[in-house]
């Protein structure tokens, strides 16, 4: 059961083969053996999810149930869900209750999916392995020596463990796509304005969108159904029509399902810094998808290598003026004793951010200030309207890009934490989609042996043009009806 | 040596819409501390701003008034400062791409000793859409201070002047003109008391004919027009005599005391913040279209430059009268109204210029707050009109009108006001004036006029004030053969 896919589920519940009660159970069963090993979760809280389990069977039993009703979710616990602590990661939230809901935790809740808890994440949604969370790192469910990835790190491992039946995540710079390639999961960053950003705690405000993490793209679509819509709160989600973004999955012609598709290969995707073992997973993949019929494209997107210090300009600038809310004065860690209002100000954030966060509002501080505007952040903007324009180039010539999600497996934990350049590195192939405000994803394309011989999961990256989610999501389904990858579980989490 | 002083203004008019700029929080005065502070307000983790389109209007009707160009692409940005009362740690405001452009308006500077009353050209630089903060409240709560969160995004425009003015004079003439002109158009309630209406003014000095602009000093948060005045007297003085005793001017933020009388610097702008100011990137470029404004024009009242033609052209007042009468919409309003009850245009402009005026100034009364109805006054202007009373009992009458005794008719009645016009009774009156007074017949037939009204005086005396002048007049030059 742990294992199905959400349609399954759905129609177990629908059968009443089981009751979302006992699938919900099941799921804490699992958290409760699993999670104080592997740290996926933040915030548990048994009462209010088998309360809302309840009340998903009821809506079955009434016939109101529609295809998540009943499903236990985890929940990043960078959204506000009313009644649950949401600490984004942080000290500096470490006992903050939301008195409201996200607009993502809004439409689950009416979709009648049930919340199994708060996943953890990097402090505030910066990293790239789960390491700067204040609640502890999160265990690589492939290898418990090995970091998830990040920042959606605890959600990447609830989906991999098994201790969800699929997870919400957000990527700003990477954070869905590079942790679910390093578990080996599907994972869908959507265009931005997609998904509504209300109550989801901003980092980059013009980067940050949120998407599904699950076990296949079908699950993906289907998380996509509930969580994609407009919303008049956020001024960037964006007034398109409903979508149903199953509608690619189950019309292909079953002999060559991709006939025609242009997959178009960056040629700066597959350069200096790619893993070899990483590189030979993602050439096999390519590989596969000729012979689902599609064509392939070499494509080059030149300013790729801009990407990371672009992001590390403006990510950081609109983050400095995102966090000066947490200022002690309202809500928030505020700090013991303080002599006046600038040591109140001084202490309370000194103590409750963690150094990746610090090191991130000084770059932004700086880049913003007079003097040096012009250079950075300016300088920034004109290159990102470069890398956007890469893009629209190279979709003149194929229909979705693809390579890896990330450079490297998974690496151990604590090997990158004394450097940040080689931390920043981990999303140099999925940065440029956030800067471009494209869709991106990643999906379990096979495993790579890791420095001690253990088999890591390596994860493909299709990048789409702007609202083609559901042709990259059917791209991704047609690979997964062929392949087993994305079914494969660690071990020993039986 | 001759010094000038150089003013410009910045003022923040608090915007009469129902809701926040960027939430859905009521914005009305006076609620208990933070019951008007929703999620937005207080700005907890993940709340998102999303602009108030009946904010932008009033911008819009702004930039219209004063002739000015409204930006097709405007654009928010985020000025950074770390503040108790700034709940974002940053306040959404209109940086380098503002709503409304280069403007203008006309002011009145009225006379004062020898110097007549002259019109000036102020040119607006610039109108930006910005939140309100919130209020720290110091002494509620013993040895803390609180912060209320009510006014946090109250939506602001915030009108920037050049430095055209010269005086205080002229600083507080557009300042009156400006609160008068954003009350006639319904963007802002003015209440200065309540904060609704806050000039910040920027002083300095120069030597006279120089084209160089002094170092100027700001003076915050005045609040009333009086206090302005006294405050740029007071720190043109100031500026003026430090220089004179080999002193320099520092830019500075300067705070006025009215008890004292005097401003004095708060902080100095050398260590002044570094704001950060970049777009918002929560919040899309603001698009204003000819058909916005077009929509937002036909929702504008008719403007004061433009009624005061019209009274000009319709009811043949003078350009004195026709301005006086719109310095303000309630003024005119009022004027209107008689006009429409049935006065007649001229006297009705007269009797508010003069009595009804000098009636609410005594008794410091707004327009608004005037006992007596425009319905009311014309009634009155009417029984002038068709000779009931004279111009003379007609002040009586007013008087009873005010103190609210009641109708015009029914004062008139009870009062015995009536003026004689009944051609018998009034030549009665004169034949037993000529009679009484044959010395004074003789003097005017002997060529003396002023014996005239002499016989005029005793006729009225005999009436008791009440025979009509016109006919008494009239009836004695017949008499007199004159």
């Amino acid at each position: 059961m742990i294992n199905s896919s959400l349609k399954t589920l759905g129609q177990m519940l629908a059968k009443k083969e089981v009751s979302s009660v006992e699938l919900t159970q099941a799921f804490l069963n699992r958290i409760d053996t699993f999670n104080p090993e592997i740290n996926a979760y933040i915030s548990l809280n048994h009462q209010k999810t088998l309360a809302q389990a309840q009340a998903a069977d009821a809506m079955i039993a009434a016939g109101n149930a529609g295809p998540l009703t009943g499903i236990p979710i985890a929940q990043k616990d960078i959204f506000c869900a009313s009644g649950w602590k949401t600490t984004c990661g942080s000290k500096m939230l470490a006992n903050f209750v939301a008195p409201y809901d996200a607009d993502v935790i809004s439409r689950f809740d009416a979709a009648g999916a049930v919340n199994l808890g708060k996943t953890n994440m990097d402090e505030f949604a910066m990293g790239s392995s789960n390491e700067t969370s204040y609640f502890g790192g999160v265990k690589n469910p492939w290898d418990f020596t090995r970091v998830p990835g990040g920042s959606s790190g605890g959600s990447a491992a609830a989906v991999s463990a098994r201790l969800c039946a699929a997870a919400s995540g957000t990527d700003t710079g990477g954070s869905i796509r590079q942790p679910a390639s390093l578990c080996g999961l599907t994972g869908l960053k959507p265009t931005y304005g997609v998904v509504s950003r209300y109550g989801m705690i901003a980092f980059a405000s013009s980067l940050d969108q949120a998407g599904p993490m699950a076990k296949s793209a079908e699950d993906c679509a289907l998380m996509m159904n509930v969580m994609a819509g407009f919303d008049e709160r956020d001024s960037t989600s964006l007034n398109r029509e409903k979508e149903d973004y199953t509608r690619d999955l189950y019309n292909s012609n079953p002999d060559k399902p991709l006939q025609g598709l242009r997959i178009g290969l960056p040629k700066e995707f597959f350069a200096e810094g790619l893993d070899a073992g990483v590189e030979q997973v993602i050439q096999a993949a390519i590989a596969e998808y000729k012979n689902l019929g599609a064509e392939i494209v070499e494509i080059s997107l030149p300013n790729t290598g801009l990407s990371i210090p672009v992001y590390y300009v403006l990510a950081p600038a609109e983050a400095s003026s995102n966090l000066s809310r947490y200022d002690g004065v309202r809500y928030g860690h505020r700090t013991a004793e303080y002599t006046d209002l600038m040591d109140m100000y001084c202490k309370s954030r000194a103590e409750g951010f963690g150094a990746e966060v610090k090191r991130r509002i000084l770059i932004g501080t700086y880049v913003l200030s007079a003097g040096y505007y012009d250079a950075y952040y300016l300088k920034a903007q004109q290159i990102r309207r470069l890398i956007a324009q890469d893009f629209e180039e190279a979709f003149r010539h194929c229909d979705v890009i693809m390579g890896p999600a990330a450079p490297s497996t998974a690496f151990k934990a604590g090997e990158k934490v004394d450097d940040p350049v080689a931390m920043y590195l981990q999303d140099i192939y999925t940065i440029s989609t956030n800067l471009a405000g494209l869709p991106g994803m990643s999906i379990p394309a096979g495993f790579s042996a890791g420095s001690d011989g253990k088999a890591l999961p390596v994860g493909l990256q299709i990048i789409g043009n702007y609202f083609d989610e559901a042709r990259m999501l059917n791209v991704a389904h047609q690979y997964q009806q062929v392949t087993d990858w994305h079914a494969r579980m660690p071990e020993g989490l039986a | 040596m001759e010094w000038e002083v150089v003013i410009g203004l910045e003022t923040h008019t608090q915007l009469q819409t129902k809701t926040k700029i960027f939430s859905g929080a009521s914005t009305a005065f006076g609620a208990e501390p933070n019951t008007q502070a929703c999620e937005v307000s207080i700005a907890l983790p993940g709340v998102l701003p999303v602009l108030n389109k009946e904010a932008v209007n009033c911008a819009i009707k702004f930039g219209l008034a004063v002739n000015a160009e409204i930006a097709p692409r405007s654009v928010f940005a985020r000025k950074n400062y770390f503040y108790p009362d700034l709940p974002k740690g940053y306040q959404i405001s209109q940086y380098e791409l503002p709503v409304v452009g280069k403007g203008a308006v006309t002011i009145q500077v009225p006379a004062a000793g020898k110097n007549p009353a002259y019109e000036k050209v102020i040119n607006i630089t610039r109108a930006h859409l910005e939140e309100d903060a919130g209020k720290s409240v110091h002494g509620a709560v013993e040895g803390m201070s609180g912060i209320d969160l009510n006014r946090a995004g109250t939506p602001l425009l915030e009108i920037v002047t050049e430095p055209d003015m010269r005086s205080a004079a002229e600083a507080v003439a557009y300042a009156k003109k400006l609160h008068e002109l954003v009350q006639w158009i319904g963007i802002c309630d003015g209440n200065m008391q309540e904060g609704s209406f806050r000039c910040d003014v920027n002083v300095s000095v120069r030597p006279k004919g120089s084209d160089k602009l002094g170092t100027r000093r700001e003076i915050k948060n005045l609040n009333s027009f009086k206090f302005m005045q006294q405050a740029i007297e007071f720190e043109t003085r100031w500026q003026i005599e430090t220089l004179e005793d080999g002193g320099t001017i520092q830019q500075a933020t300067v705070l006025f005391n009215p008890d004292t009388g005097e401003t004095r610097a708060m902080r100095s702008k050398e260590e002044a913040n570094d704001y950060r100011y970049f777009p918002d990137p929560d919040l899309l470029p603001l698009e204003v279209t000819e058909a916005d404004k077009a929509r937002v024009m036909a929702e504008m009242p008719e403007l004061p430059e433009a009624m005061k033609a019209r009274f000009e052209s319709e009811y043949g007042l003078t350009g004195y009268d026709a301005a006086t009468l719109t310095a303000s919409r309630d003024v005119a309003d009022y004027f209107v109204a008689a006009v429409k009850a049935g006065a007649d245009a001229k006297p009705a402009a007269n009797w508010v210029m003069g009595a009804v005026s000098a009636k609410l100034n005594a008794e410091e009364k707004a327009i608004t707050e005037s006992p007596l109805s425009p319905a009311q006054l014309a009634s009155l202007l009417k029984r002038i009109a068709d000779n009931t009373i004279s111009n003379n009992a007609a002040k009586q009458v007013f008087e009873a009108m005010w103190a609210g005794e009641g109708e015009a008719d029914a004062i008139i009645e009870a009062k015995g006001l009536k003026q004689v016009s009944d051609t018998g009774a009034i030549e009665a009156i004169i034949d037993e004036v000529l009679a009484a007074n044959a010395a004074m017949v003789e003097e005017f037939k002997a060529g003396k006029e002023k014996a005239f009204n002499a016989l005029v005086g005793q006729a009225m005396k005999a009436s008791k004030g009440k025979a009509n002048p016109a006919q008494v007049n009239e009836m004695l030059k017949k008499k007199l053969g004159a």
